[in-house]
């Protein structure tokens, strides 16, 4: 086990954006969260890397309790996550977003002036070989398309050193070809041992892909097992296609 | 001499405005600050210089001291402002400014208030006191060219690209592992520090100062300076220090009353900053859009 969720409840104003989530994500593996829009996926995936601070519930990552730390401080104990909406330093390359990313901890100031530029182009080239984005180092973010801009956040959440890897809707929006190559990485990262917890829509690509499933409605797991339990499961085609909560025995 | 003694003088607070405006830059281009609280570090250090070196220390250490106290001021207005973002932090950090201004004239056993200090020594370093115009203006030379080239080595270093990175997306540096709060306080300090070099360089050159050399007058000047050169590029804010600070002298040829000067001057300082956003809303040498 690399990572475990219990009872986690986080609410905003009136709404119960998660209600009770459990789940443990087992180490070399990788595993889904799926669900219908608004079900909590992404709100989970902030409460774990300690963007969003829950009411209650705690997490264990690595067999330590992480439930009282800080984003940043979490990030450097090995989780390592992309968004849905891609982030990037727009002002910034190629080179200095995996610099950043490949540089465990806060730069010292004095050490840093002193030494200056950092130019280890090899590691770099090995992560771009990887994704497969091939663009010069010193291209700037905002002159990538929204492909490549996709890869390149691929490419810092790979090279950031992690143990579990989180993301977010990693083919949103991308063109199939894209999409069955960065399935392909996906399958390499594993290959090498990776554990990797990925949020997705796209029901081929996590059918295709993942050892284990999570469905969430609701803001709580309704639903866990192989692609093939949940496509066949009545509370997930429920989930997904409605029905009345109260009449339901997911619920109970 | 090579220059006039106008020319010199004119100079002299060029190099004196470039620590200034590149030390502002630091902290507002390259790491996102929207800081409006400068001219107040640079008034603690001209203060803070002026009445050690009257109390008889030596020069170098009080223009030090000026900067670390400037610096301690730095520090606590992140701890003041952190959990505030863009138009809240600039006003939050003006305020600091009327803050700062308000206890340099009210605080008139310290500073004795709107009479101001004079007779501030010029600067004596070790056995040599620096008594002509000329002589100083190879001092502040010397000075302004070893703030600027450590504030380059800061930008242009690993450290130098996470403060640009929490300017740009702070949520995803922290997801990284990095302390962006920390990176703040690094910023503001150093940042901090160079004004209050500067205020230092400033109060030993004019031998006078008062609360008026602070106020927000001056700081429209830097934060003019700072986006014609363009957020997050030093050379800009070189180039825009000469220029702004050289330009409006002409005026001086054209023999107009002094009633008419200042407004003149400040008329030529909007005339270059709404030219400019027209045409070049990025700045002389910017690369960073005005949000």
């Amino acid at each position: 086990m690399i990572l475990s969720c219990r009872d986690i409840h986080k609410s905003f104003g009136g709404i119960r954006a998660i209600d009770g989530c459990t789940f443990t994500v087992e180490k070399k593996r990788i595993t889904a969260i799926i669900g219908p829009n608004g079900s909590g996926k992404t709100t989970m995936f902030n409460v774990i890397s300690k963007l969003i601070k829950p009411d209650s519930g705690t997490i264990d990552f690595n067999g330590r309790d992480v439930t009282g730390l800080k984003d940043y401080e979490l990030a450097r104990l090995g989780i390592s996550r992309t968004f849905q909406d891609v982030k990037l330093f727009q002002n910034l390359t190629i080179r200095e977003h995996l610099q950043i990313a490949m540089s465990d901890s806060n730069e010292k100031l004095l050490s840093s002036i002193i030494k200056g530029k950092n130019r280890d182009s090899q590691n770099i080239q090995e992560v771009m070989d990887l994704v497969g984005l091939d663009k010069t180092f010193d291209t700037y973010a905002t002159d990538l398309s929204y492909g490549q801009r996709k890869l390149l956040d691929l490419a810092i959440a790979i090279a950031k050193p992690h143990s579990l890897l989180m993301l977010d809707e990693p083919v949103a929006g991308v063109n199939p070809r894209l999409r069955s190559s960065i399935k392909e990485i996906l399958r390499e990262l594993n290959s090498r041992g990776e554990s990797i917890l990925l949020i997705e829509h796209d029901m081929n690509f996590v059918m295709d892909l993942v050892d284990h499933i999570f469905v969430m409605d609701a803001g709580r797991v309704i639903a866990e097992g192989a692609p093939q339990e949940i496509q066949n499961n009545p509370c997930v085609l429920e989930a997904y296609l409605g029905g009345s909560e109260e009449e339901s025995e997911c619920w109970k | 001499m090579i220059f006039s003694a106008y020319q010199t003088h004119i100079f002299i607070l060029i190099f004196i405005y470039i620590i200034l405006v590149v030390s502002l830059n630091l902290a507002l281009g390259y790491t996102g600050l929207l800081n409006l609280g400068h001219v107040a570090f640079f008034g603690i250090g001209a203060y803070t210089s002026a009445l050690l070196a009257l109390e008889g220390l030596t020069y170098i250490a009080a223009m030090i001291a000026a900067g670390l106290f400037a610096s301690v001021f730095g520090y606590l207005l992140v701890i003041a402002t952190d959990r505030l973002r863009g138009d809240y932090l600039a006003m939050a950090t003006l305020g600091f400014s009327f803050v700062v201004y308000s206890l340099l004239l009210n605080l008139r056993d310290v500073t004795r208030g709107a009479m101001g200090i004079p007779g501030i020594p010029k600067p004596t370093i070790l056995d040599f006191t620096i008594r002509t115009n000329d002589q100083y203006l190879i001092f502040v030379l010397l000075v302004c060219a070893i703030s600027v080239f450590i504030m380059y080595r800061i930008v242009n270093s690993p450290f130098g690209k996470l403060l640009e990175a929490t300017r740009d997306n702070a949520v995803c540096l922290r997801v990284l592992g990095k302390n962006t709060l920390s990176l703040k306080y690094k910023a503001m300090m150093i940042s901090a520090f160079f004004a209050g070099i500067s205020g230092s360089l400033y109060a030993h050159y004019i031998t006078f100062i008062d609360p008026t050399s602070f106020y927000i007058s001056e700081l429209i000047l830097v934060l003019t300076i700072v986006i014609v050169g363009g957020l997050g590029s030093i050379k800009g804010s070189i180039v825009a220090t000469a220029l702004i600070i050289y330009i409006p002298e002409v005026l001086r040829m054209l023999d107009l009353p002094s009633s008419v000067l200042g407004p003149a001057r400040q008329a030529i300082y909007a005339v270059i900053l709404i030219t400019i956003l027209m045409i070049r809303p990025k700045g002389l040498f910017g690369k960073v859009d005005l949000e």
